[in-house]
């Protein structure tokens, strides 16, 4: 599963996603993306933001193999995106945790659809269960947690599959304001720990400049990239500080100027 | 009416106690079963009412109705008749279950076999079947498989289209779910689709249930006597109808029983998994 890892040392900053050209038009002649070209650096952040409705969904459920181009490709670590892959995991917007399922067994899943024996993916997923705060809660059921603990679930399940990429889609949008600045900060610190390659989607611009390494601006459907920013922060600071930096507010003074003018 | 933190005086004061009692008295009033019995005792009252009234001289009171109905359980009869009853009955639920909810997943997972099998059951569902009672006799006779058959076609629309719709109801982002993380076709169906679907599926099974034993008196009732149909159609022909009476009771308790069975069942394996109701 990690052979081409292995081969190739994670040289941080290569790109470990390409997209190339990739355009989608749904069946009855909506054209989502136009001509998308984007690349992901390995070990790294990327952001996808852009007006509601402009694709960013879309493009990432084309990374994931969830959802067919219509034209143009994706290459993850070189190979041709087909379908979805061990080398990458998803977080969903809505969760989508199996109501019926205990915690364990929900974080468990993935490994528990590759065939991996009981004990071993429970073990795994003890241990991702603990690291994103949730020892304790193995035996809960979704309906007992908080929206933050649901997400905090659906992010133990991408990591419990061990992907080299995680692909986020607005998984705090259905977390409430206090738990998700809390929330941001673990998710730093715990992916950065496991050296992951992230691609997020989120239509906040302040979450995309306070968590991200590169931002990737797409314009109004159907979409194309507007612009790439790479904001000039240091990580490791103070979270408050960083939400004062200068650089902070400039850079989200600069993406709004840039957006400004897909809204009506 | 929950008391939160009760203060020193009321313990001295020996008030606490008395309101905990009210409120056991309180909860004793709503428990279900209580309010299940003050149902059957206003029904069952109204019901001795009318056979006293009389409304009709071919309608026997409550207490009336249940003496025959003592004397046909200790006799015998009672049971030997709904043993009979239940033959056609439980093949024919068991068929509807087995091929009903097996139809309904496969027109769930494939939109060919929805093309294919939807339309007949939607119709079935919404006519009257039993006009079809008649078509039924002359192709198979007045046998047990007459019986079987009716069941089944009263049974089976309502397990079908439950299943059908439970399957196709299955949240899409749990369907994306399994697919991002690599699960097959097989997986998907058996670890998401059904486990997702089961609740409604169930509650198929209970209108499905209900619907056989409509079905299972019908055709005693129309093909030929037997069992409780033999009970009622005989003791209505010499004006016993205490017993008649007695007869009806017992198949609509045992539906009712039944019913509450499967869902005492369904309740035993997913509670347990600590889904929400």
């Amino acid at each position: 599963m990690t052979t081409a890892r292995r081969e190739r040392p994670a040289e941080t900053g290569t790109p470990i996603i390409e997209v190339r050209a990739i355009s989608k038009i749904y069946a009855g002649g909506v054209e989502a993306l136009n001509d998308i070209s984007l690349e992901v650096p390995r070990g790294k952040l990327t952001t996808l933001l852009g007006p509601s409705g402009c694709g960013k969904t879309t493009l990432l459920k084309i990374i994931a193999g969830l959802i067919p181009a219509t034209s143009g490709e994706v290459l993850v670590s070189g190979r041709p995106v087909t379908g979805p892959g061990p080398d990458r995991a998803f977080v969903f917007q809505d969760f989508a945790l199996m109501p019926w399922a205990s915690v364990l067994r929900n974080v468990a899943f993935g490994l528990e659809l590759r065939g991996v024996s009981r004990s071993e993916r429970d073990e795994v997923a003890r241990r991702h269960i603990a690291e994103v705060g949730l020892a304790g809660f193995e035996d809960r059921h979704p309906h007992e947690l908080s929206g933050g603990m649901r997400q905090r679930v659906g992010l133990a399940r991408a990591l419990a599959v061990d992907a080299d990429v995680l692909l986020m889609d607005e998984p705090f949008s259905s977390v409430d304001e206090q738990t998700r600045r809390k929330f941001q900060e673990d998710m730093l610190g715990l992916l950065s720990a496991h050296g992951k390659t992230v691609l997020f989607v989120t239509h906040s611009i302040e979450e995309a400049v306070y968590l991200s390494d590169r931002i990737v601006l797409l314009s109004r459907r159907p979409s194309r990239v507007a612009q790439v920013i790479e904001p000039e922060i240091r990580r490791g600071d103070d979270p408050e500080a960083i939400r004062r930096h200068p650089a902070y507010l400039d850079t989200v003074e600069t993406i709004w100027q840039g957006l400004k003018r897909y809204l009506d | 009416m929950t008391e939160v933190t009760p203060s020193l005086g009321s313990r001295k004061t020996g008030i606490r106690p008395a309101r905990l009692q009210r409120n056991r008295l309180a909860d004793l009033a709503i428990h279900p079963l209580t309010l299940r019995l003050a149902t059957a005792l206003i029904l069952f009252s109204a019901w001795e009412y009318a056979g006293r009234l009389p409304v009709s001289p071919a309608f026997p009171g409550f207490v009336e109705t249940m003496i025959a109905f003592a004397d046909m359980a200790k006799d015998g009869s009672l049971l030997s008749a709904l043993l009979i009853t239940l033959q056609p009955l439980v093949a024919g639920l068991a068929i509807s279950a087995v091929v009903g909810i097996g139809l309904g997943v496969a027109m769930g997972i494939s939109r060919f076999t929805e093309w294919l099998i939807a339309p007949p059951f939607i119709v079935m569902q919404a006519a009257p079947m039993a006009a079809l009672i008649p078509l039924l006799v002359f192709a198979y006779g007045i046998g047990l498989a007459s019986k079987i058959l009716t069941v089944c076609i009263m049974a089976m629309p309502v397990i079908v289209l439950n299943s059908y719709l439970a399957i196709r109801q299955t949240p899409a982002s749990l369907i994306e779910m399994g697919r991002s993380f690599l699960g097959s076709r097989a997986q998907i169906i058996l670890k998401i689709m059904l486990p997702s679907a089961s609740p409604v599926i169930f509650a198929g099974l209970r209108l499905g249930a209900a619907a056989g034993f409509i079905g299972a008196i019908l055709a005693e009732l129309l093909i030929t006597p037997t069992g409780i149909g033999d009970l009622i159609t005989y003791n209505q022909s010499i004006a016993e109808y205490p017993k008649m009476y007695a007869a009806i009771f017992s198949v609509i308790a045992l539906s009712v029983l039944f019913i509450e069975g499967l869902g005492k069942i369904e309740a035993a394996i997913f509670r347990r998994e600590g889904r929400k109701a």
